[in-house]
């Protein structure tokens, strides 16, 4: 069995990734502690889904190494790997619900895998989960094409907290949301965090997501990446970080957080 | 691990003791615990807390079970060691109170009746369907005349390439296979006779009049109606058709008829590779079986052939092409939402478009015999 109280929960070391002659990750060093909002971020092409999926272990780095409570993701036997994987919940970019299925047995379907659940307990679980993000329990019986993108977005984050991970991997969670949708994501990102003591990544492009609810931010430059509190980045003297922090949509973001 | 739930009467309620594994992953004999609850329950229930371990969904299932008991969330009380998430879980019960008191059932016809009526209604929107979607492919095709732009000629050519270039391998191996098989079987049965010569009438008149139309047809039906479904399909799933239409184009110009051109084109060139093919694989079998030579087979085959022997069966192609590639890219524009309908519609169109084409080529076989053709 897994520690779910090691600390730090991810720990990534050296890793390299490559595709062809382009170098996305040349020896980036990456840590997550327990309970934290850690935010990744970097330009378009820098490596963060690489980097996400390197750590999910969907795809083998060239080099370096990725612990998930202190466990090599890259050596663990077939057991251990299932046991990892019910340990945290992914939502990726576009939900990535799977159409065939309704709303609510998307929410199931890694419940029905790993559990043999009676129906009832199944029904139970799976509209506690769509209350849980902010969906009313008839949206359940609709097709994912039948939702609208924030509807998607939250049923897509129900579905990763059904086995009640502690680690939580979202990949652009406000992307494509309208700024009031976003926030009210936020809140329920912050609400879920503190009630269900998770650890969140989350990969985000969206200032106002990254100022309200992360405690730490990893960016991703010059293949490596470089980790700090948020009051550290906006001193941090690198030209990218500091155009990214301090650009014409950054300083609006600022001026309301900060005062 | 078992998950022991002990329930004793306290006051005018209920007192519920909590202890043991609560986690998740021993939701099995959780649920059997659930089990015994009772189905009604009076009065306040008070929780008490003192399990090892607790997972939201565990908690959330025996909370819903009291709830649905009899309790108002109101008169649930909780008391020991309560799970860190409560507060959470006790906002979504009465979240779950609200949005169900606001529910109303909808109003539907039951029964045999309502679903004759769906039936039909459904039936009814489908033909509608087929013929708006013969119209508009009529109302492109009138438009080649004063339009010439209309009929896209990079796009006909690279559908005649891969309908009818890349099939011919396969056809010409079917036919010549077919008409072999066919030359045996009639040889072993009309050699008994003595009448051996007559495996060339067969084979000449079967391989023109049917074989060689109705086998093509099946394979094209096989491999291009599917490919016309799952191309229009996938199109349409990643809204291509419709940034065609936002563009000013009409997917039924740009996508549709290119299509069924380039199989009414190809479907009778592909017939006569397979004619041939297959009359080579019946001269071969009756050369190498029967030892009749090639002159022989030629003379005699030129003597079965009827004036219309040939042209019968070419005369079906082109019919067969407009079936297979209407209900190919018909199904194709049909796909909506989901992989499973992409799935379920390309099924759909590989079985339609066969159905039709041994329908249609049924209906040829009486019309000729009563026309003597």
């Amino acid at each position: 069995m897994l520690d779910s109280s090691y600390d730090p929960v991810i720990r990534v070391s050296g890793l390299r990734n490559r595709f062809g002659s382009q170098v996305v990750h040349d020896g980036l060093n990456m840590e997550v502690r327990q309970h934290e909002i850690f935010g990744v971020v970097g330009g378009s092409g820098a490596g963060k889904s690489v980097l996400l999926r390197s750590i999910l272990g969907l795809r083998r780095p060239e080099g370096g190494s990725v612990e998930l409570y202190g466990r090599d993701v890259q050596s663990l036997a077939a057991a251990d790997r299932s046991s990892l994987v019910q340990s945290y919940g992914v939502t990726f970019q576009n939900g990535a619900l799977i159409s065939s299925l309704t709303v609510a047995q998307n929410v199931q379907l890694p419940l029905r895998e790993h559990y043999s659940l009676s129906e009832k307990t199944l029904d139970e679980l799976a509209e506690m989960n769509l209350l849980m993000v902010g969906l009313q329990p008839e949206s359940g019986l609709k097709f994912p094409s039948q939702l609208s993108g924030g509807m998607i977005k939250r049923a897509a984050l129900a579905r990763a907290l059904a086995l009640e991970p502690k680690l939580l991997f979202l990949d652009e969670p406000t992307a494509g949301l309208d700024p009031i949708s976003a926030a009210a994501f936020d809140e329920l990102l912050l609400y879920l965090h503190s009630q269900l003591r998770l650890t969140v990544v989350m990969i985000t492009h969206d200032l106002d997501t990254l100022f309200r609810t992360c405690s730490r931010v990893g960016v991703i430059v010059d293949n490596m990446m470089i980790s700090d509190s948020l009051e550290g980045m906006l001193r941090n003297p690198h030209p990218w970080i500091h155009a990214y922090f301090h650009g014409e949509r950054a300083r609006g973001v600022e001026k309301e957080t900060h005062g | 691990m078992t998950a022991p739930l002990v329930l004793e009467p306290q006051g005018d309620g209920w007192r519920l003791q909590v202890s043991g594994d609560w986690s998740l992953a021993e939701i099995p004999q959780i649920e059997t615990q659930l089990e015994a609850l009772p189905a009604r329950l009076s009065g306040t229930v008070l929780c008490d807390w003192n399990a090892t371990s607790a997972g939201i969904g565990p908690a959330w299932a025996l909370l819903r079970r009291v709830a649905d008991a009899g309790p108002a969330p109101a008169a649930i009380h909780h008391t020991g060691n309560p799970p860190h998430f409560l507060e959470l879980l006790q906002r979504l019960q009465l979240e779950r109170h609200a949005a169900y008191e606001a529910l109303a059932p909808p109003a539907t016809i039951e029964g045999e009746v309502g679903k004759l009526g769906r039936w039909a209604v459904l039936q009814a929107l489908h033909a509608r369907g087929v013929v708006d979607f013969l119209g508009r492919i009529a109302a492109v095709v009138s438009q080649f005349f004063h339009r010439p732009r209309a009929l896209r000629i990079s796009s006909l050519v690279r559908h005649i390439y891969e309908t009818g270039i890349t099939a011919i391998p396969i056809v010409s191996l079917i036919a010549f296979l077919i008409s072999v098989i066919v030359a045996y079987l009639g040889a072993q049965q009309l050699s008994r006779f003595g009448a051996d010569i007559f495996v060339v009438d067969l084979v000449t008149i079967a391989v023109l009049r049917e074989m060689g139309v109705l086998l093509t047809a099946i394979i094209v039906a096989g491999r291009s109606g599917s490919a016309f479904a799952a191309e229009i399909g996938v199109m349409q799933l990643n809204e291509e058709t419709d940034a065609l239409r936002a563009m000013g184009m009409n997917p039924i110009e740009v996508l549709v008829v290119p299509r069924v051109l380039a199989l009414i084109i190809v479907l009778p060139l592909l017939t006569v590779i397979a004619d041939a093919m297959g009359l080579a694989g019946g001269g071969l079998l009756s050369l190498i079986n029967l030892h009749i030579p090639l002159p022989q087979f030629t003379a005699r085959m030129r003597e079965s052939l009827g004036p219309t022997t040939f042209w019968s069966g070419l005369i079906k192609a082109p019919v067969f092409a407009v079936l297979i590639a209407m209900v190919g890219t018909y199904r194709g524009m049909q796909v909506r939402d989901s992989a499973r309908e992409l799935g379920r519609l390309t099924t759909v169109a590989v079985v339609q478009s066969i159905f039709m084409v041994i329908l249609a080529d049924a209906l040829f076989a009486v019309l000729f015999v009563q026309i003597g053709f």
